[in-house]
């Protein structure tokens, strides 16, 4: 390049040439996985600081990995949430059943009863446990994959495959992409198909309860792929600047599509770390420990519950499956790595450890899983009664103007009349059945 | 076109000519744009070593290299910003937004700083920049994967917009909007990425490979920007259309035995007024067609310039046929496309009248 100024920083020859540094994962397909040096520190080992401490104190947490359940199976530590058999039997149930679930959506999107699916395969705890942490009416901001957390609150299956299926019992009057559920009841916000721009409507929610005095906290949940959108970090702004009572869920399950977490800034620095610059508490869990997830959520609600300020959890797990029924990911990333995560599988874990604590065994297990999945078959012929996606066409076509507006203004009057005559022109014997 | 592409392409046994479909298309412009500028710059969420959602970028980054065809976060105002900040340095970047419904967290860095940056610099700073984002419904996406928002950014000064209609426009028009210097949107009708669409969904898709615009030539060529395309000629009626609204009016006119002149707007801003103005001066009748939601849409822009330009040429009231005023629906998407019937009776009733 000609013609520099005095003083250019071209001046100095001895320099090195600037360079592009584009992130790169260790594996891609074909590679032999080799984790070992992913720094798994032992379970009970980290220290658990008050619910109401300063966000500094967690600082040391944020690029430490929380986690409870030991090789042993057994619970170690301050984080032990000490749960009865009970719960945790009722937890393993939950994941039964998203697993059954998981399995059978997935193969009726193959067998083209619908459009699209998407599975949460070895991130069950990072919905399920903490779902089971929360009050059951405080306010959930999900991302797309939470199925987890409406099995856990009790939502009906069938409502879930009415809406997958867009078919006539949906609720939602086929209107959104499978999946894409909403139930005020259970307070799970209507799910968003844009990334992050769930994280500052909690805290927006989570500000609103604290203006009125409430005592219901909102908790958000969003992939680390996604934290690089501009809504997390004014999510982030907003929720310490007001010390608002919400929770920041961030799934780091490692892939964002066929992007690596490096992409999101995981070379750098943990997910959970981006607390630190925000003043908010930050903790970094074992995702796939599903006593982990359940008592760092605890911890985190408990905290919001006090007024002591929002937390930021960063829930180390890993995506077992392809992001949805539209991706293939052996195009992308090692097969081995599934084999190789060293964090296990949060539903063996959880299994294990009711075993090692001889309040379970493998029978139950086999049994409990086959009752998940008869559920599941019988509830989705259930649901098929209310037809498949098909054509589509399952819905009165004037139920698409509804809800633009509260009212329904002149112009939108007059399409409605057009989609209803161009239906009578198409079919004129009516809608061929489905 | 690079050689994970060149595998795909499917040549025709029977035919010497190099057939594309739009995805080899799209591939092969960005491959000659990068192997001649060295400026170029290939960009987006998952583009790089995957190669794109839908394969448009698939073997670049292994021939092009890691520093000129890479992977980026999950931030569409990052991809935009940044590529603005390199077209302030002198690059050519080629930002992918995985689809159109996804543009709008990087509107501010598209509305407010690239298509002003010239005006407010007296164009000492440009932004040459070419957004690719696939748009437009017809796949069951919901409403999140289906929207046509043109008329966002030809309401926007200082924004090009391009909207392709077939594998070879779409290598000539995205060369020509990578050349261009000023920041061009451009976008990629999803449905017709594979083969053209009759407008029938419950019929099998015909492959591009069987269409006269599927003959893609090897090597560098430009279609300029601002030239509409004649689709076919007629004299009873002018059809002014773009993106996949071009192939289903093509064989609803066909269908319905009308001698309908039909004219690919090809780009939106700048416009092919003159020959918008010559078809509607000949045929006395328009009707404009798109799928994006009708109020404030484009048509709305080609109708108030129809009127302004040949009104007392014409015969009829303009048509506008379009999209519903809804979001997308999922289920219901059928109902909501501007397919055959709303095509053809807008059809008859402009003839009628
Ligand atoms: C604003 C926006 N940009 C892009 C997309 C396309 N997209 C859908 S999912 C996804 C990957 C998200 O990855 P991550 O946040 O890690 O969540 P995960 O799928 O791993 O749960 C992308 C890029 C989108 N839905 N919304
Ligand atoms: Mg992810």
């Amino acid at each position: 390049m000609a013609d520099r100024p005095d003083n250019s920083a071209f001046d100095g020859s001895n320099k090195p040439q600037l360079a592009l540094h584009v992130p790169e994962p260790k594996y891609r397909p074909g590679d032999t996985v080799d984790f070992t040096d992913l720094n798994v520190p032992p379970a009970g080992e980290q220290a658990r600081p008050d619910e109401t401490c300063d966000p500094k104190e967690t600082a040391p947490l944020c690029h430490d990995l929380v986690r409870v359940l030991g090789d042993d199976d057994k619970a170690h530590g301050p984080w032990d949430p000490k749960l009865s058999p009970d719960v945790l039997r009722t937890m393993l149930g939950h994941f039964a059943t998203v697993r059954a679930f998981d399995e059978r959506m997935f193969r009726g999107q193959r067998q083209g009863k619908t459009s699209f699916y998407m599975k949460c395969t070895g991130e069950e705890a990072t919905s399920v446990s903490a779902a089971m942490a929360l009050a059951s009416d405080d306010m959930v901001f999900p991302s797309y994959r939470q199925q987890g957390v409406l099995i856990a609150r009790g939502y009906p299956l069938i409502e879930m495959i009415n809406q997958i299926y867009s078919n006539k019992g949906d609720k939602l009057k086929g209107r959104q992409l499978p999946i894409m559920y909403s139930s005020r009841e259970h307070s799970f916000f209507s799910i968003s198909g844009n990334l992050a721009t769930q994280t500052p409507q909690a805290v927006g929610w989570a500000m609103a309860s604290a203006i009125k005095g409430d005592s219901r906290i909102a908790a958000t949940w969003l992939g680390e792929g996604s934290t690089a959108e501009g809504d997390f970090h004014s999510a982030c702004t907003f929720a310490a600047v007001y010390n608002a009572p919400v929770i920041l869920n961030v799934i780091n399950n490692q892939w964002a599509i066929s992007s690596f977490s490096g992409f999101a800034g995981a070379e750098r620095t943990t997910f959970a770390a981006r607390a630190l610059g925000y003043g908010l508490a930050g903790l970094r869990v074992d995702g796939n420990d599903p006593l982990a997830v359940y008592a760092s959520q605890k911890w985190a609600a408990d905290r919001a519950r006090a007024n002591a300020g929002p937390t930021l959890i960063e829930y180390f797990t890993y995506r077992a499956e392809g992001h949805s029924t539209s991706d293939d990911p052996s195009g992308y990333r090692s097969a081995q790595e599934r084999e190789e995560w060293p964090l296990g599988d949060p539903v063996m874990r959880l299994k294990r450890h009711l075993i090692a604590l001889g309040e379970w065994d493998e029978d139950r297990q086999a049994e409990m899983d086959e009752n998940a999945a008869t559920h599941v078959k019988q509830t989705t012929k259930e649901a098929e009664k209310n037809g498949i996606l098909g054509h589509g066409l399952h819905h009165p076509f004037r139920t698409m103007f509804e809800d633009v507006f509260e009212e329904l203004p002149w112009h939108l009057k007059e399409q409605a009349e057009q989609a209803v005559h161009e239906r009578e022109v198409k079919f004129p014997e009516g809608l061929p059945n489905r | 076109m690079s050689e994970t592409a060149q595998k795909d392409a499917k040549t025709a046994d029977n035919d010497v000519e190099r057939r594309l479909n739009m995805i080899e298309a799209i591939n092969d412009a960005l491959d000659i744009m990068l192997d001649r500028d060295p400026d170029v710059i290939v960009m987006g969420e998952d583009v790089g070593y995957f190669g794109g959602v839908f394969r448009c970028t698939a073997g670049l980054q292994e021939k092009f290299g890691k520093t000129r065809v890479f992977d980026t976060p999950i931030s569409e105002c990052g991809i935009i910003g940044v590529a603005v900040g390199m077209g302030a340095y002198g690059l050519r970047p080629v930002p992918e937004i995985q689809f159109a419904d996804y543009i709008y967290p990087g509107l501010d860095q598209l509305i407010s700083e690239a298509a002003r940056l010239r005006y407010r610099s007296a164009a000492e700073y440009i932004a040459p920049l070419t957004v690719r984002s696939p748009f437009g419904g017809g796949i069951f996406g919901g409403q999140t994967h289906s929207q046509s928002p043109e008329s966002i950014f030809t309401h926007v000064s200082g924004l090009k917009t391009v909207i392709p209609s077939t594998p070879y426009d779409a290598k000539g028009l995205l060369i020509s909007a990578i050349e261009d210097n000023d920041p061009v949107i451009f976008f990629e009708p999803k449905r017709i990425y594979n083969g053209p669409f009759s407008g029938y969904y419950d019929k099998p898709v015909e492959p591009w490979k069987k269409h006269e615009q599927s003959k893609v030539p090897e090597g560098y060529y430009s279609i300029p920007l601002g030239k509409a395309r004649t689709v076919r000629e007629g004299g009873e009626m002018t059809i002014l259309a773009y993106g996949t609204m071009v192939h289903v009016v093509e064989s609803v006119a066909r269908e319905k035995g009308v001698d309908a002149e039909i004219l690919d707007l090809r780009t939106l801003v700048p416009l092919d007024i003159e020959a918008i103005e010559a078809s509607v001066r000949k045929t006395g009748r328009c009707m404009i067609v798109h799928e994006a939601t009708r109020t404030s849409g484009f048509g709305a822009e080609l109708s108030a310039l129809v009127q302004e330009r040949c009104f007392y040429h014409l015969e009829a009231p303009i048509a506008r046929v379009t999209g519903f005023d809804t979001p997308y629906p999922h289920s219901l998407e059928w109902a909501y496309f501007p397919g055959p019937v709303r095509i053809g009776e807008a059809i008859d009733k402009l003839l009628s009248e």
